[in-house]
């Protein structure tokens, strides 16, 4: 019976690489609920795109809600959702935070100049690190973190006026209506 | 017509793996001479086709031919002719062209050494192997032909990644694929001695040359690749515990285990059934890593794009070539505890706990890459774990084999004098404590450098090991038979180990990172060392523009070194960071250019200092060293006198339940 054991947890094995075959098959991977939803947002600190001796923490963003926005001028999902958070930001009554994701700074505000800027605060992460901690899977995604720093929601991809009216506003108004 | 002559090449070339892999062994079965002998001209026809088809794709990447999807999508006008060359294996198609390129020189390799082998195991094994070639060209032709046209042919091609654009690229991957892929030929001979069912261990003898210098080869792809992110991806690491790293380090942590479970079973013939299992697993993860890699099911910045179809035929390729072996093996393993005694306090009891050790290392580290995979299962969502799991769970695994590593030669074969251990371990621990100690203190800077210590410790202890080891074979043994090429081997192999623990623990614990923003001429000092930038101006390259700064170092005002870190801006306007570094036996200094900050000419710059750095390297090319060097021991050469056949005679398979 010893002998068969290596062979029975290799089929375990085998059956496991077979359902995530069938899992990708199955699944949009930007269906995939970030593990961070529920839970505080990520420590971070990070500079200004633009300004990059001043640097803003996830201390500093508490109080309010959000929502973080990452883009890059590399991206061109980016550029279709643009618009959409050039008309749609101001609607929303809370704030856009964009974040700059793996891009080159001098790109990006040549990027924001020609397409505009809907951001009211841009941090920049350079290398993608601190991208990790927040489990960003590329660009475009959108968070929604509340005034106590918690995510409550995420977008993997680009945000459409739907999904803004259907997904994120009734999580905002439930967000300032719950907030005294 | 020549990218079509290529494929039709492979098609060939499938032809005759098939007549490699099924009349050897129906030969073998039956015991018909006529049909084994195909054996190696099929292997040498097939290894002749391989090699033309790879011949034109190579044609096609130097002559531009567009017309070649692959070419098309890899290469382009401006891509000099080295990294066109290497683009052949830069994308999946080429990459798994090149795996089968390499198992064809392994097999053609053994074909020509095997000839002392008693004829039915010859033929047995490369009938094996060509049954693993049958299913990789399969799986080319079906899957992922490298030579399918693209039309309209377009005028320019994409171009190849920027980051493989790197001479990294031109040695990492067909290292890296000698060792998975040689790693075939032990496992084929484990194949080969279960379907004869050999009695004797001969087999282990003529495997292990052939381990010890596929992991010689996978030792060397593993530090070229370390090194090459090290230096290219800008950020300093040296390892990531990426699922694609993960892949290749599994079947070097078994490989390690099979070098000394085999040596184990050739001399006392103990620990049959483990060597067996162990030569199945370490090419069965081989196979795991190409699958993990291509198939989609996990993400990594390694990940070639994947495609469904790609997944299913690799995992059902996977399950018969692993799940055949396993079957095999668990059907005919050996079934009586065979060879000599050996008492608990033994050469084999030492490294049994290390193989065991290694084992476990690598079964963890495949849950943890599987990890993402098992939550998703499990309806947990999809979870990573990160470095923090792998880096606290291998050293905490990693730990008590050091910890015996210098016993174990010193531990005699069957019952080893507990006296003589405790002598060893006197002088090991005193050498450990005082010189670990005494470096230790020297290069002391706070608490959290305790890392530090530890490193000079652990690499004291099992250099000191190797050493008094060394210096009793000279006293002991006669001249010229002090030091056979394998006991030299595996006291290089062991003195690597040293030497890596000492570079990993020193530079996790002392380097020093910064990031800072410098307008020309300022400085900053890091590490004792000042860096004055001195600006940034720009600089051409074959397909590339660049920011090139400067950046001069100086020691307490002495200059030391000029750098000039580069950000490339490519032909597609992908941008490629080129740190610089200044390599030094006790420390690197490290310079990556951020971003332009402002008008004046300030640049964010990533100064690091690496101490010790080099000395994981130089371990680990001390450890391929010594694979190779046991690899070469006399006692491994082809003996021209014929060797009994005891399998031949004995074709008819023994069922297991008769013997349960």
């Amino acid at each position: 019976m010893s002998r068969a054991l290596p062979l029975a947890i290799f089929l375990a094995l085998v059956g496991l690489f077979g359902f995530g075959i069938w899992w990708n098959q199955r699944h949009d991977p930007r269906e995939v609920p970030s593990p961070l939803i529920g839970k505080p947002a990520p420590a971070f600190d990070l500079p200004v795109l633009g300004d990059p001796a001043r640097r803003v923490s996830k201390a500093a963003m508490l109080g309010k809600p959000y929502l973080l926005n990452v883009f890059a001028s590399w991206c061109f999902a980016c550029r279709d959702e643009h618009p959409v958070l050039m008309a749609e930001a101001q609607r929303l009554g809370i704030a856009l935070v964009g974040y700059n994701y793996k891009d080159d700074p001098a790109d990006a505000q040549r990027w924001l100049a020609q397409f505009g800027n809907p951001y009211g605060l841009i941090l920049a992460d350079r290398d993608g690190r601190t991208a990790i901690d927040f489990g960003v899977y590329g660009a475009p995604e959108t968070f929604l973190i509340d005034a106590q720093g918690v995510i409550r929601y995420k977008r993997i991809g680009a945000l459409t006026p739907q999904v803004l009216a259907e997904q994120i506003e009734p999580r905002v108004r439930a967000l300032s209506g719950g907030a005294p | 017509m020549i990218p079509e002559l290529g494929q039709l090449a492979l098609i060939l070339a499938l032809l005759l793996a098939l007549a490699q892999c099924a009349l050897p062994l129906l030969g073998a079965w039956r015991g018909n001479a006529a049909l084994m002998a195909v054996a190696r001209p099929a292997a040498a026809g097939q290894a002749v086709f391989v090699a033309l088809a790879f011949s034109v794709l190579a044609y096609a990447f130097l002559g531009f031919d567009f017309s070649v999807a692959y070419v098309a999508d890899n290469a382009n006008l401006a891509l000099p002719w080295y990294y066109r060359f290497v683009a052949v294996w830069g994308a999946h198609e080429g990459s798994l062209l090149l795996w089968i390129l390499i198992l064809n020189f392994w097999t053609v390799a053994f074909a020509a050494r095997s000839r002392h082998l008693p004829e039915p195991f010859a033929a047995r094994a490369l009938g094996v192997l060509g049954f693993v070639s049958v299913g990789f060209l399969l799986f080319i032709l079906l899957t992922s032909n490298p030579f399918t046209r693209l039309l309209p042919m377009p005028a320019d091609g994409a171009d190849l990644n920027p980051l493989l654009q790197d001479p990294g690229m031109i040695s990492h991957p067909p290292m890296l694929y000698m060792g998975y892929v040689g790693f075939s030929i032990a496992f084929a001979m484990a194949i080969a001695g279960l379907l004869g069912g050999e009695l004797d261990n001969a087999w282990v003898r003529w495997s292990r040359p052939w381990t010890n210098v596929a992991w010689g080869f996978l030792t060397l792809g593993i530090v070229i690749g370390s090194w090459w992110a090290y230096a290219e991806l800008g950020w300093g690491g040296w390892w990531f515990w990426d699922p694609v790293e993960n892949a290749s380090f599994m079947p070097w942590l078994v490989g390690a285990a099979l070098i000394h479970a085999q040596a184990v079973t050739e001399k006392r013939g103990t620990l049959r059934a483990w060597t067996l299992l162990l030569a199945i697993f370490a090419f069965a993860l081989s196979l795991l890593g190409t699958f993990l890699v291509r198939s989609g099911v996990l993400t990594s910045v390694h990940a070639f794009a994947s495609d469904p179809r790609r997944g299913i035929f690799i995992l059902g390729f996977l399950t018969a070539v692993v799940g055949g072996s396993l079957l095999i093996y668990a059907l005919r393993a050996p079934k009586v505890a065979a060879g000599k005694a050996f008492a608990t306090l033994s050469r084999e009891t030492l490294i049994l706990i290390a193989n065991l050790m290694l084992v476990a290392s690598a079964a963890m580290v495949l849950l943890g890459t599987l990890y993402p995979l098992i939550g998703e299962a499990l309806n947990l969502g999809r979870i990573s774990v990160g470095p923090p799991y792998f880096g606290f769970l291998f050293m905490l695994l990693m730990a008590p084999a050091l910890f015996l590593l210098p016993f174990g030669p010193f531990a005699r074969w069957g019952r080893a004098d507990a006296g003589e251990l405790a002598r060893v371990l006197r002088i090991a621990a005193i050498a450990a404590v005082a010189l670990g100690g005494t470096l230790g203190f020297l290069a002391w800077r706070g608490a959290h450098e305790f890392r530090a210590l530890l490193g000079w410790v652990a690499a004291v202890w099992v250099l000191a090991g190797v050493i008094a080891y060394a210096r009793k074979r000279w006293r002991e043994a006669p001249a010229g038979r002090r030091y056979p090429a394998e006991l030299l081997g595996m006291l290089l192999a062991h003195a690597g180990i040293g030497v890596f623990v000492a570079g990993a623990l020193l530079t996790t614990a002392l380097s020093v990172e910064r990031d800072v923003r410098l307008a020309p001429g300022e400085s900053v000092r890091v590490g004792g060392f000042d860096f004055r930038y001195d600006g940034v101006r720009e600089v051409k390259g074959p397909n590339w523009l660049a920011q090139q700064g400067t950046v001069s170092v100086f020691d307490h005002g002495r200059p030391v070194t000029v750098l000039h870190p580069q950000k490339r801006t490519y032909e597609r306007g992908q941008v490629q960071t080129e740190a610089a570094i200044r390599p030094g036996a006790v420390r690197d200094l490290y310079v990556a250019l951020g971003e332009p900050l402002g008008d004046g000419g300030a640049w964010a710059l990533r100064v690091y200092d690496k101490p010790f750095v080099r000395w994981i390297w130089a371990g680990g090319l001390l450890m391929m060293v010594g694979g190779f060097v046991a690899a070469a021991d006399r006692r491994f050469r082809a003996k021209r006198a014929p060797q009994p056949a005891p399998a031949a005679a004995t074709p008819a398979p023994v069922p297991a339940e008769s013997a349960a």
